[in-house]
């Protein structure tokens, strides 16, 4: 098993006549919390769509554990394991807390219609095994309490960590979350980030778009950051943080 | 999504509850037809027809969330299935199948479903981009689509009779026993129209079976799942087209059974049962009675079955009594009232008339909270 667990190369994407991502390619090892962060409008979020799935990317390929990832289509991006949330929560508002994690395990059990109008023995013990999951997903995020409410009616806290055991409940070998500390209060933040380092203790890697800086510098073990569509620096918080491309980019060069 | 009334209820009610509603089901017709005359137990079939329809429409437009303005045409297709299959009619076009198909009823009931569900496939795969709005106009196309077509099949080969319709449709006949005439049982006389109300309840009781069991799987999850968030479901993994796909064709098969069974019943079909305006009715028994709600989209059903019924009987009476003249034609009352219904449904009871428990809980709590607010 080697050290890579995802490998970007390459990638590019143009909307219109918007070059949002340039040849950007990084690399995120095996267990480690990969921060992503740049300016609004420096293509992060653009990349993460197109890592997970929902854009296609005009040039460039992703690897995920050797396999090359069938970009564009994003139910076979799930299923070779990497999950995302939202920056802007999606979670299906009127269904339960736990229905929301169980349609998460959609793509690891298989009941199909006969099954389902049947009711055999292996589409009950399939059910009873997603519930189970489900709920113990809850319960480690800590929204368990909530499991039979709407979704809607969840807090904003709790979306957000609703979001996370949703993604968790595919199984992913990468989650990638897109700024899941936006819009918190400290506590909320304090509370995630004890989420995200017991998330990768379990065996997790994960991906974070974040703007909270000192939450990227404090958890990320490397950080990549974009401007413009491309990567301008890849490296340990402590170095990139000094990096001189980095501190124009978020404060403006000095005039000559 | 709960079970069938919502709430669980202690087993040894829920038991003699079904007894009591397996019985009042049973002898139904009998109450009806002494009480109100057979005619009704006839609106008592239609009724039922109507119910496996708009239970069809459900899984597309209320599970799904797919808006499906053409739902008729897949019962359409189940009913003109089911004339050819069973009347003289396709010896007119081909001479050598004289003195044309008689199959039996049990063979030509799965094949409509499977037809009429292939047909939903074929109608669904071009509209999967397609949402909201823009999806009602297409499938609204293809609905008229299907009944032009019946409507001028009959050259260059005579197929669908063209505007006059198919005739001479074999009665349903059930294991040699025809329920297109009375049938003696220890010298108690059963109509037609009885023995017909017998086979449509056994059929709409398996059609919300089938529904009952999909809502409650992880299928029915997905469905609900692409309803509320296309993308975010895409993203968990879900493969939106063959789910997409699986709701249309789950939908048209139901249509396709209520088809068949319609022609069986009617002993006749034209195209002009199938119009637009079916398909918007269908849709309101869904939306009146509640979307995605199994018990509201039966009650929706029976509703605008009977209601249209009962002021085409009632209106004429009531208006001399009234006004001592007919002022307004029951037929433009009919819709006039309808419409009035369909707004004040949708001003005062947006979720439908009977919605899902957790749609009640949550405009509950909607309500809770805006009266926190105001005090």
């Amino acid at each position: 098993m080697s050290d890579v667990l995802l490998a970007a190369s390459g990638i590019g994407k143009r909307f219109g006549g918007v070059q949002a991502l340039q040849n950007v390619s990084l690399t995120i090892r095996r267990g480690e919390i990969y921060g992503l962060i740049g300016p609004n409008g420096a293509g992060k979020t653009t990349f993460f769509n197109v890592l997970t799935g929902l854009y296609a990317a005009d040039a460039g390929e992703v690897i995920l554990d050797g396999t090359r990832l069938n970009i564009g289509v994003p139910h076979e991006v799930t299923q070779q394991g990497i999950a995302r949330t939202f920056q802007n929560i999606r979670l299906f508002g009127n269904m339960t807390a736990l229905e929301n994690v169980m349609v998460g395990r959609h793509l690891r059990s298989r009941a199909g219609v006969i099954g389902a109008v049947l009711r055999t023995a292996a589409t009950r013990a399939e059910e009873a095994a997603i519930t189970d999951r489900a709920h113990r997903l809850l319960q480690y995020v800590g929204v368990e309490s909530r499991a039979n409410d709407l979704a809607r009616n969840l807090s904003y806290g709790e979306q957000r960590r609703l979001e996370i055991a949703r993604a968790l409940a595919t199984e992913p070998r990468l989650l990638a979350l897109d700024e899941p500390a936006a819009g918190m209060n400290a506590t909320e933040t304090a509370g995630l980030r004890l989420l995200i380092e017991s998330i990768r203790a379990d065996g997790v890697t994960l991906l974070l778009i974040e703007h909270d800086v000192k939450l990227v510098m404090g958890l990320c073990d490397r950080v990549a950051v974009l401007e413009y569509g491309e990567k301008i620096a890849e490296d340990v918080p402590e170095v990139v943080q000094r990096d001189p491309k980095v501190i124009e980019a978020y404060l403006g060069g000095a005039i000559d | 999504m709960s079970s069938l009334l919502g709430a669980r209820r202690d087993p040894r009610m829920a038991r003699a509850g079904a007894v009591v509603l397996g019985i009042g089901l049973a002898i139904m017709p009998f109450v009806v037809g002494a009480g109100a005359g057979t005619a009704w137990v006839r609106v008592l079939d239609f009724a039922l027809l109507y119910i496996m329809l708009a239970l069809g429409l459900n899984i597309v437009v209320g599970f799904a969330g797919l808006l499906d303005l053409g739902y008729i045409a897949f019962y359409a297709v189940g009913a003109y299935l089911y004339a050819l299959l069973s009347s003289p009619h396709l010896a007119v076009a081909f001479p050598a199948l004289a003195p044309g198909l008689h199959w039996p009823v049990w063979v030509i009931l799965p094949l409509g479903a499977l037809v009429a569900g292939t047909f939903g496939v074929i109608l669904g795969a071009p509209t999967l981009r397609l949402r909201g709005d823009y999806l009602a106009i297409v499938t609204l196309g293809f609905g008229e689509i299907i009944r032009i077509f019946m409507n001028n099949l009959n050259r260059p080969v005579n197929l669908t009779n063209g505007p006059q319709g198919i005739t001479q449709i074999d009665p349903i006949s059930i294991g040699g026993v025809s329920l297109g005439r009375s049938v003696e049982v220890a010298g108690f006389v059963i109509p037609s129209v009885y023995l017909y109300y017998y086979l449509f309840l056994i059929a709409t009781l398996a059609v919300v079976f089938v529904s009952i069991r999909l809502e409650d799987s992880r299928i029915g999850r997905a469905w609900v799942a692409i309803r509320e968030d296309e993308i975010a479901a895409k993203s968990c993994g879900i493969n939106t087209r063959n789910i997409k796909l699986l709701a249309f064709a789950m939908g048209a098969s139901f249509g396709g059974v209520a088809g068949g069974l319609f022609a069986g019943f009617q002993q006749f079909v034209s195209p002009e049962s199938f119009t637009l305006l079916e398909s918007i009715m269908v849709l309101c028994m869904v939306v009146l009675g509640g979307m995605g709600h199994i018990p509201g989209v039966i009650f929706g059903g029976i509703l605008l079955t009977v209601l249209p019924e009962a002021l085409r009987y009632g209106a004429v009476p009531v208006q001399t009594a009234l006004f001592g003249k007919v002022l307004i034609p029951p037929e433009s009352l009919r819709m006039l009232l309808f419409g009035l219904a369909l707004i004040l449904v949708m001003l005062y009871r947006p979720a439908g008339l009977w919605p899902s428990a957790t749609r009640k809980r949550e405009l509950a709590v909607a309500r809770e909270a805006a009266e926190g607010r105001s005090e």
